[in-house]
């Protein structure tokens, strides 16, 4: 029933997306072009209501277009229901079934295709154990923790072996620790099943940690797209610069930290706090963590944010530094389209 | 411990108006009636005789009390499974984000306006043979509507009485259910029909297990409805239609213009224990019948 | 808001087309009887004779209507049921409230006996009290008064529940803050818990008053004069037996319904709160 050749690739194409009517139209996706490789790991990365979901939304095929094209595989998938794109989906509250057992939620999608019961049975124990679920099969989702509980929303989706994977920030509901465990296991899983998988959140640490592409978006614009690595780096835009990286990009009005008149950019881990030469400011703040030491001043009215090794020398409050950094972290941005001019 | 005794008189005394009220009209009618239900008295209520216990077993056997209680089941079968599908099949109907569908909406929980005596009333006038609207709509159809008429008719009254009271529950069921599917999170939907699933089975595996509890609440006050039935029949049938005497329920049977109890408050009390009795077998296997299918939420 | 799918984008014009056609098609099957009704009552008495099926909206008149209200005497009718109503609303939002505010807030002995007495009434249906409460209305002399369709009817274990349910969710510590304050129980009751209940009270009161006005059974069980009669069991004293009379009651059962619908459109809200108190969470 898949209409995708074998390869799972998807292709978003000048996607825009609005809800209402006239004067009260508002645009969620603007002219949005995306390639999800085969076997990619994308994450649509930005913060709350900046269109991720609904493009995800659009790709499962819960929403459609106003405009643009969206392809799995070769095939255009616009007007195609779920059913026949061989998506599967899994929602930020998992979205179980709670008066079916786990297993009976995991079989769901199968039963949906009228697989038999016996290889509906024999899948679903393959995608429980691949998901460490086995003991917990007869139990209702009430009875399940929320962990469990995510991992069945995971076994039903892989149960199906679809061409590609939606998922809508399903670790956002977990407690921390878990968070950090669930995110290696995906990754794993990632790799075990050879997937394409379009991953929404609103978490940067996901992003750079599970993703073998990222793709930033704001208010219903994709700002960029690269590996993790390359958004770090080189962020396009100063919105960009300043998502990715915590502490945040210290991005300098103009004529503040070098005489031009374009927006300046460097991450508090290479800025320096120099002996001579350099940008004045008085220490307003200092934060010893442990393993680091943040240094916050002020420059002429700008916050900028310092990060040096905790055994550095640390500064006294109030006491007058300069601030420099090498020219090869420097960032610079226009000030008017805010986007990076390459150097 | 002293703490426990100081609120005491401010307790009692916001205790006291419905504890007064309910404890004469309501808890001493319960006791007082299952002890009156052993006498039996003359038309005046005074100079009673002792039936014994056994009273209660010969009314329950009589054929009077039986025929009244197959009647109110033959009521009950016919008006809660049929009123349910309908509230339900109509509450997704209008569970959609149309243009209008305010209106709809309204109108289906119109009936909950009427009161029995009204919806009865209204279809008294309806099914009147010589100048009722449904027969002369529909006799074509049905002969019976015109001859002798769907409430005159030993097969037909019965069945009518059920229809006046499925219109007249409608609205109620129609607000109940519509205000449980709203409580159901849209996410079980997408998820179903990402995975495939077409609208029957969505409805067979997310909108119904959802709605039991709902469905269970709204049955109980159906059935029980059913089982009190008096004003429509009073209204509609007046008991009749004679010899038959299909419409007649237990609590006609009870309090009816033409009962055979009634001015022997000692039977008249037997049979309401009886039927009190039956309510509460009833809703006890209800909840127990329909509880295993329902689920609670996680 | 939870509704299916396939009603946002999804929904391919054919389907919304044939959607409208059903509820189309529903809305006149649930509204021809009362249409049928207003049509009826609205025909003069000439015209019903000539004419009874016809249910054309032409040659409309209040005649009928005006002939319905003084042969019933639905004037009288309707300020009985409406006083009775009003009367025992009132008394039911006291009782209740008195009552939940006992079972919410405070701890004395007997509570849970108390409370299970409370839980053992719900059990007891009408048809159950009314033998023995005609009887103690009747030695108390007021058969055929106000005060005996009133009185039984002023506490309902429903109420108190549905309040209690209410207060409970009233944070500890408001009530210990109060406590420390100073604040006696009638005054907390009164500008504290009472005021946020009332979209509950709001509730009550109209479930109260409907159900009130709807009594069919304890009336007539009670009231055999003209001077009480509610208009519940004042109706079908239009009926006559006489066929061409029955327009009549077409139209006295339209102007009994009139203030309910009224009613309902303008507390449309309150009354799903109220039928989904019990319904909803199971």
């Amino acid at each position: 029933m898949t209409y995708c050749s074998g390869v799972a690739q998807v292709r978003l194409e000048h996607v825009t997306k609005s809800f209402g009517e006239g004067d009260e139209a508002t645009t969620a996706v603007d002219d949005v072009s995306i390639v999800v490789e085969d076997r990619d790991f994308m994450i649509l990365l930005g913060p709350s209501g900046c269109g991720k979901s609904t493009l995800l939304r659009m790709v499962a095929g819960l929403e459609t277009p106003t405009l643009g094209e969206i392809y799995i595989g070769d095939v255009k998938v616009n007007n195609i229901e779920p059913k026949m794109r061989d998506v599967a989906m899994v929602f930020q509250s998992y979205a179980l079934y709670p008066h079916k057992t786990a297993q009976a939620n995991i079989e769901f999608p199968l039963k949906v295709r009228g697989a038999s019961k016996a290889d509906r049975a024999a899948k679903a124990k393959t995608a429980a154990e691949a998901l460490g679920l086995t003991e917990y099969l007869d139990r209702k989702p009430g009875q399940l923790s929320g962990g469990q509980r995510q991992r069945v929303a995971l076994a039903r989706a892989i149960v199906r072996q679809p061409a590609v994977f939606c998922m809508d920030e399903p670790l956002s509901n977990l407690d921390a620790k878990l968070r950090g465990e669930t995110r290696a296991e995906l990754v794993d899983l990632h790799r075990r099943l050879d997937a394409t998988i379009l991953y929404v959140t609103h978490d940067q640490v996901e992003a750079m940690t599970m993703g073998t592409r990222v793709a930033v978006m704001s208010r219903g614009h994709l700002q960029q797209i690269g590996t993790p690595h390359e958004v770090y780096a080189k962020p396009e835009t100063v919105f960009v610069a300043t998502f990715i990286g915590t502490p945040p990009m210290n991005v300098m009005p103009v004529g503040l930290f070098e005489r031009s008149d374009e927006l300046v950019g460097v991450r508090p881990e290479h800025m320096e706090l120099s002996a001579n030469g350099g940008v004045p400011a008085t220490v307003r703040m200092v934060e010893q963590l442990g393993h680091e030491t943040l240094v916050i001043c002020d420059a002429a009215g700008t916050r900028v944010v310092v990060r040096q090794d905790a055994e550095a020398p640390v500064p006294e409050i109030g006491e007058d530094v300069n601030l420099t950094a090498a020219e090869a972290y420097r960032h610079r941005f226009d000030p008017v389209t805010e986007r990076r001019i390459s150097a | 411990m002293k703490r426990r005794w100081r609120q005491f008189p401010v307790a009692i005394g916001m205790l006291a108006p419905s504890a007064i009220i309910l404890g004469v009209f309501v808890v001493y009618p319960l006791i007082h009636s299952i002890q009156l239900g052993h006498l039996r008295c003359d038309a005046t209520g005074t100079r009673c005789r002792d039936g014994g216990w056994i009273q209660y077993v010969d009314v329950f056997r009589s054929n009077e009390f039986q025929h009244a209680l197959f009647n109110t089941i033959g009521l009950a079968l016919m008006t809660v499974p049929i009123g349910l599908a309908l509230g339900i099949g109509l509450a997704v109907l209008a569970d959609k984000h149309l243009r209008g569908i305010g209106f709809f909406r309204t109108v289906f929980s119109s009936t909950v306006a009427t009161s029995v005596a009204v919806a009865s009333l209204i279809f008294f006038v309806l099914l009147q043979p010589e100048v009722g609207l449904l027969p002369h709509l529909f006799h074509g159809l049905f002969p019976v509507l015109k001859d002798p008429g769907l409430l005159r008719d030993p097969t037909t009254a019965m069945p009518a009485v059920a229809l006046s009271s499925i219109w007249a529950s409608l609205g109620f069921t129609f607000i109940v259910i519509t205000a449980a599917l709203q409580g159901i999170p849209r996410e079980l939907y997408e998820s179903a029909f990402v995975d495939g699933a077409g609208g029957w089975t969505r409805f067979t595996n997310v909108t119904l297990p959802m709605l039991g509890p709902t469905i269970l609440f709204t049955s109980v006050v159906l059935t029980t409805r059913a089982f009190q039935a008096y004003a429509e029949i009073a209204l509609l049938t007046g008991g009749g239609p004679d010899p038959e005497r299909p419409t007649q329920t237990v609590a006609y049977l009870i309090y009816g213009q033409n009962s055979l109890v009634k001015n022997d408050i000692g039977l008249k009390s037997t049979s309401a224990v009886l039927l009190f009795l039956v309510l509460l077998v009833l809703a006890f296997v209800q909840f127990r019948g329909l509880d295993k299918r329902v689920h609670y939420g996680s | 808001m939870a509704a299916d799918i396939g009603a946002t984008e999804t929904t391919h014009g054919s389907r919304k087309f044939g959607r409208y056609v059903l509820l189309v098609f529903v809305a006149i099957v649930v509204l021809f009887p009362i249409y049928a009704t207003l049509m009826q009552a609205l025909k003069s008495g000439p015209d019903s004779i000539d004419h009874p099926t016809s249910l054309l909206p032409i040659n409309l008149t209040l005649d009928t209507m005006r002939a319905a209200w003084r042969i019933g005497d639905l004037g009288r009718l309707l300020l009985n049921s409406l006083f009775v109503s009003i009367v025992v609303t009132i008394g039911v939002i006291v009782t209740s409230v008195l009552a939940a505010y006992a079972f919410a807030f405070l701890d004395f002995p007997g509570k849970g006996l108390l409370f299970a007495f409370f839980l053992a009434t719900l059990l007891v249906p009408a048809e159950l009290t009314v033998v023995v409460n005609q009887r103690t209305i009747s030695s108390l002399g007021w058969i055929n008064s106000y005060q005996g369709l009133i009185v039984p009817l002023l506490a309902t274990t429903f109420g108190t529940f549905l309040v209690r349910q209410v207060f409970l969710t009233v944070p500890k510590d408001l009530r210990e803050a109060a406590a420390l304050d100073g604040v006696g129980h009638f005054r907390f009751l009164g500008e504290v818990a009472v005021p946020l209940c009332r979209p509950t009270l709001g509730a009550l009161a109209l479930f109260t008053f409907l159900g009130t006005w709807n009594q069919y059974l304890w009336p007539s069980a009670i009231i055999t004069d003209d001077e009480h009669r509610t208009i519940q069991i004042g109706l079908e004293r239009l009926k006559t037996g006489d066929v061409d009379k029955l327009n009549l009651v077409t139209a006295g059962t339209v102007i009994a319904a009139l203030p309910i619908f009224i009613v309902l459109v303008a507390f449309q809200r309150q009354l799903v709160r109220g039928l989904t108190a019990g319904a909803v969470k199971g």
